[in-house]
């Protein structure tokens, strides 16, 4: 004889506003087998879990039905619960009467009938429920880091500090992403380079720490704490142990006509480079599509100069295997293509340039070095126009609806620093909001405003027109004065919206992470668990979950560290004992399930069965191997006997709450 | 199935959501506060590949006015091949039924991503809308099994 309980939370007024939770436990108390119902302000309480325990205890309870909020919120809290008062942990099924009732309706009387039915269905559930026991899966003591930005070496330090392996995969020659592009950072203009090329020194120097650098992951398999990685390593055509970094052939290289990706195009390269001077690894790097030994066999040069012998022409990808315990993405950010803005006449003039450009244009290692000139005529601006939320905010299909964050801070930076080292020069800024939260953000601001004297206007340049004289007419409204402005600019600075790296998308695939519909990796729970991925053993840092700046991403970066660390100290792992199960009496051996399996988890062994006239006959049945079983359940429908079935999730059990349901 | 006091029909919908997917999704339309009809109930699986065709027919022959199958975007599997499955054992299904008269109306595969709160509260606005003009399922409704 089952004794079920059943525990309806009020979750304050989140779930009493709408559904009469009186009633509900009163009704649900009337349903066979339930011995105990009750309703209580909030259940997830330690008061709330007492009342669970007691009653648990008090009760005899065989199954606990909990109504309150998501089983993702808070199934693993009561089920602790119920396993400190000796209930098997399975035994317990959440009624989702919150997000799935009373935060959709308004009608009380529809929520309440919900509500009802809904705790029907859970009560139907758990008396199907067996105790379930989870089996244990050993932990691969080793980390991979999916991108080499700040945020990545952030977290492959913290995670080797604490003495696992680690390593870093970075799709670039070298490690260090946007920040190493970056002049000053806001609102404390420190040197970027001053204090991220420390850290990417630290992450060569720790032998904990291995850098794949110039590579890809193309392949994931596995789950948490067991997952097997394929890497690919890109051809450089150079020998990584040989190359001392000297820069012998890149001065040689006969193809000096390169734009150069580091100052985006704003500077030429040559075909074998190094992307700047504090790379990480400090390796030379020949561009496959540039060089002329690689596209028409006739050069050379740079094997005959190289005195380490490091030049390898015939060098092939490498694809390494390795296993990991956990992953954490760090895959950052890029700015949107300008194209679909042409208003702002960004393909039409070198003056018009985006946000990051400008970067560029005033770092001391930058192709002007450090000099602030036009890039079409090289001299002096003397007016310069910035444009924000190019993108951002915009609900058009041409951008983005998101705020990108950073782009007021940085804009601000821009202005400031510009009128800092040139007063001559007039800086304004359009902007729809200024939006500066953070700690000495709007200090910051404030002070470009007032003590730098840039011009501050709300409205939208409509349109910027190169003019045959060099200048750029900029053409826009002024929202508060209400007129039109006509400014002639030197320089448009663009500040476009950032989105998630391109490489996101088919990585989020692989590692079976989701998405938003941003592309950025969703988190586990936007408050309670901001660096996790809902797939367990995969962790998010930086700007790869969303904008973020680069104290947020540190941060964020730290907190993925600690939870990886969390997860390698321990030898083994719980697994989900919600696997499936054959009944080997009903198997008949088709394969069926076999091959619509996604994990390879079903063998086949050939087993005696006792036959009813005393005989043996041998069967070819099929065998789940738990450790490696995902619980999906696409085996239990493709099997035509019926002899698959799923741990927590039978047949009987589903179908009992389809009942439940229309009844 | 239930009438209400202005005589309009209210369909009785089974929703069956896949864990990684549409039922965060369907928690987000919650946590958003996005109001759609209280006919739909979901039942939580683990990848829409978990339902067996068999459930579907069940929820019909119980008096069910619709079923809705909502999954992962294809490609966004978290089981990596299960709502193609899915997919493909429903299309069948689905044309089954028709041909025993269930309205191919009444049954539906939705994609309904973690992130698209919005789209689950629209698509079961929907859903609910289109099922409940067409009306009570008589067709498979096997009446001995409803309790009086």
């Amino acid at each position: 004889m089952q004794r079920i309980g059943v525990f309806v939370c009020h979750c304050g007024t989140n779930i009493s506003a709408t559904v009469d939770v009186h009633k509900v436990a009163e009704i649900l108390g009337r349903e066979s087998s339930v011995v105990y119902s009750t309703d209580y302000q909030y259940m997830c309480s330690e008061a709330g879990q007492n009342i669970i325990q007691n009653a648990i205890r008090d009760r005899h309870l065989t199954g606990a039905v909990i109504c309150s909020c998501s089983p993702r919120m808070h199934e693993t809290t009561f089920r602790k619960t119920a396993a400190r008062a000796g209930l098997n942990s399975f035994m317990v099924e959440i009624a989702n009467i919150r997000e799935q009732c009373s935060w959709i309706h308004k009608d009380k009387e529809d929520a309440t009938q919900k509500a009802i039915a809904i705790g029907r269905a859970a009560i139907a559930k758990v008396l199907l429920n067996t105790p379930l026991v989870p089996g244990e899966s050993p932990v691969t003591k080793r980390a991979l880091v999916i991108g080499g930005g700040i945020a990545g070496i952030q977290a492959a330090l913290d995670i080797a500090e604490a003495g696992f392996e680690v390593d870093i995969v970075e799709s670039k020659p070298t490690i260090g992403g946007k920040m190493t592009q970056i002049d000053k950072t806001f609102p404390t203009l420190d040197c970027a380079a001053c204090i991220l090329t420390p850290k990417m020194v630290d992450c060569a120097q720790n032998e904990k720490i291995h850098i794949y650098s110039y590579s890809e992951v193309v392949k994931v398999k596995g789950f948490v704490g067991d997952f097997e990685v394929t890497i690919k390593k890109k051809a450089r055509y150079v020998d990584e142990n040989k190359c001392t970094g000297c820069g012998a052939c890149i001065e040689k290289c006969p193809m000096k006509k390169v734009p150069d990706e580091f100052n985006l195009g704003l500077s030429n390269r040559h075909a074998i480079y190094i992307p700047f001077a504090q790379a990480i690894p400090k390796v030379a790097t020949i561009d496959a599509m540039q060089c002329r030994m690689l596209t028409s066999g006739k050069c050379g040069i740079c094997s005959k100069v190289c005195t380490a012998g490091a030049i390898d022409y015939k060098q092939k990808d490498q694809f390494i295997e390795q296993g990991y315990g956990a992953i954490v993405v760090a895959t950052g950010f890029n700015p949107i293509s300008l194209d679909k803005f042409d208003e702002f006449a960004y393909s039409q003039s070198k003056d018009v340039v985006s946000s990051l450009e400008f970067e560029r244009l005033t770092n001391a290692a930058g192709p002007t070095n450090g000099v602030l000139l036009r890039p079409s005529d090289g001299k002096h601006p003397h007016t310069i126009v910035f444009v924000q939320c190019v993108g951002s905010r915009d609900t058009t299909c041409r951008g983005k609806e998101y705020c990108s964050k950073i782009c007021c801070m940085y804009t601000a930076k821009h202005a400031l620093l510009t009128r800092e080292k040139y007063p001559d020069t007039e800086v304004y800024v359009f902007y729809i909001d200024v939006r500066t939260p953070g700690k000495g953000f709007d200090e910051f601001y404030r002070r470009a405003v007032e003590q730098y004297g840039v011009h501050y206007i709300k409205g939208m340049v409509g349109k910027v027109v190169p003019r045959s004289d060099g200048k750029l007419e900029v053409q826009a409204s002024d929202l508060i004065m209400g007129e039109q402005l006509h400014i002639d600019a030197d320089l448009v600075v663009l500040a476009a919206a950032m989105e998630s790296d391109k490489s996101a998308r088919p990585l989020a695939t692989m590692l079976t992470a989701s998405m938003d519909t941003n592309d950025f990796f969703t988190e586990a729970h936007p408050k309670l668990r901001p660096v996790e991925s809902p797939t367990a053993g995969i962790f998010l840092a930086g700007a790869c979950q969303g904008p973020k700046d680069i104290p947020e991403t540190v941060a964020q970066a730290g907190a993925a560290a600690s939870k990886v660390i969390g997860l390698l100290v321990k030898n083994t792992l719980k697994g989900n004992p919600c696997v499936a199960q054959s009944d080997e009496l009903m198997c008949n051996g088709c394969s069926s399930c076999e091959k619509v399996c996604p994990y390879g988890a079903i063998t086949y062994v050939d087993k005696e069965f006792k036959m009813p006239n005393r005989t043996i006959a041998i069967r070819r049945v099929a065998q789940v191997n738990p450790a490696v079983c995902q619980g999906c359940g696409a085996c239990t429908v493709a099997c035509p006997s019926g002899a698959m079935d799923l741990k927590g999730f039978s047949n009987k059990e589903i179908l009992a709450e389809v009942d439940a349901i229309c009844r | 199935m239930s009438m209400n006091g202005a005589n309009e029909f209210r369909p009785n919908i089974v929703a069956f959501c896949c864990n990684w997917c549409s039922y965060a999704g369907a928690d987000l339309a919650g946590t958003n506060r996005l109001e759609y009809p209280a006919e739909v109930k979901i039942v939580r699986v683990p990848c829409s590949c978990r339902v067996n065709p068999l459930f579907v027919l069940r929820a019909f022959q119980r008096g069910a006015d619709g079923v809705i199958i909502c999954g992962c975007h294809p490609g966004d599997c978290h089981y990596t091949s299960g709502n193609y499955f899915a997919r493909r054992r429903m299309t069948l299904l689905f044309s089954m039924l028709d041909y025993l008269g269930v309205e191919k109306a009444r049954t539906r595969v939705e994609w309904v991503s973690a992130a698209e709160g919005a789209k689950f509260a629209s698509v079961m606005k929907d859903f609910v809308q289109t099922v409940a003009k067409l009306g009570e399922n008589r067709r498979l409704e096997d009446i001995r099994c409803k309790r009086q």
